[in-house]
């Protein structure tokens, strides 16, 4: 499909971009555990605050939204030659069953196919064991979205991206 | 109390919900129509470049305000007992990136069988008619009953 390869330098860069410089994925305290072309396997800590039924303890479904949206978005950059803007498009999540409370939850995605425009992809959460998912998800990916700039490789860069960030919020940031 | 639905506070069933405290959605309750809010912070950025909101936080929102209208129509229907649905299955399509501002959410009940409802959600910013996000997902019913024999 696609002759490009990572060096592990390109490889921890992609694990140093979604950690520092992604906010939300900071906030709900996602990790990347391991990246290969075209897959991606993230991690998300139980954490009180990830809470969605206050009876059960289990969490919210939103929580594998954000792990699962975030890993395909991984994966669909280990699968492009060149770093560029990425858009999803749709994502749709299936829940298998819900996630045993106190437990640390499991992504892996995997693009399987990129056109021109498109990047195709699909996923898996689990605890432990992926062939007893707690949800899996297929997702589509617009490419190029936008003229911005895909998401800093430095803290340099996303320092300034934050100051920019800060400045049209009226600088609380 | 008559046979009309039981108005249930539903910001107070959210702001039960760690994540969506986390998140930060409120609800805006008038009359027999309910509105989410997305109150923005930093912490839903998923690109700070453009900036934009992350996937993974609409998506959130969507599923909530999702829940939290079923929970707003079938208040009552269990004596009262508000139980959270459960998600089955979630598609979202993601129209416009989410800038850094509130968001806003609506959702509506468009098939409600005996187990399984079926629910559209929206969210929208400065302008309704150009939505950032819409989803349609399945959700499991739980009556009070069968809560409590699971």
């Amino acid at each position: 499909m696609s002759d490009v390869d990572f060096s592990p330098e390109d490889l921890m860069t992609m694990k140093d971009v979604l950690i520092e410089h992604v906010p939300h994925a900071k906030a709900i305290g996602l990790k990347v555990e391991d990246v290969k072309l075209s897959e991606a396997w993230l991690s998300v800590a139980y954490s009180e605050q990830l809470i969605g039924n206050p009876e059960t303890g289990v969490i919210h479904g939103g929580v594998i939204t954000s792990l699962l949206d975030n890993a395909c978005g991984i994966a669909v950059q280990l699968t492009l030659p060149g770093r560029m803007s990425i858009a999803t498009l749709d994502l749709r999540i299936d829940y298998m069953k819900p996630a045993t409370p106190k437990l640390d939850l499991m992504a892996h995605t995997h693009c399987y196919k990129v056109t021109k425009n498109i990047a195709f992809v699909r996923g898996t959460a689990y605890h432990t064991d992926e062939k007893d998912p707690i949800a899996t998800c297929v997702g589509t990916f617009m490419l190029a979205a936008n003229r911005a700039q895909p998401l800093p490789t430095t803290s340099k860069a996303a320092t300034e991206a934050m100051k920019i960030l800060a400045q049209k919020k009226g600088g609380d940031a | 109390m008559s046979d009309a639905k039981t108005a249930i506070d539903v910001n107070a069933l959210l702001q039960a919900i760690p994540y969506a405290r986390f998140l930060g959605i409120t609800v805006d309750q008038r009359g027999n129509e309910i509105t989410t809010v997305l109150h923005f912070s930093q912490r839903l950025i998923g690109n700070p470049v453009l900036p934009a909101l992350h996937g993974g936080a609409i998506g959130a929102f969507l599923e909530t305000t999702a829940v939290a209208q079923l929970a707003f129509e079938f208040a009552g229907a269990g004596n009262g007992k508000v139980v959270l649905p459960k998600p089955i299955g979630l598609t979202i399509d993601y129209l416009r990136s989410g800038k850094p501002v509130d968001t806003y959410g609506r959702a509506e009940i468009t098939k409600q069988g005996r187990r399984v409802a079926t629910v559209r959600a929206e969210a929208w910013q400065e302008d309704r008619s150009r939505p950032i996000a819409a989803a349609h997902g399945h959700f499991l019913l739980q009556v009070a009953e069968d809560a409590a024999a699971s």
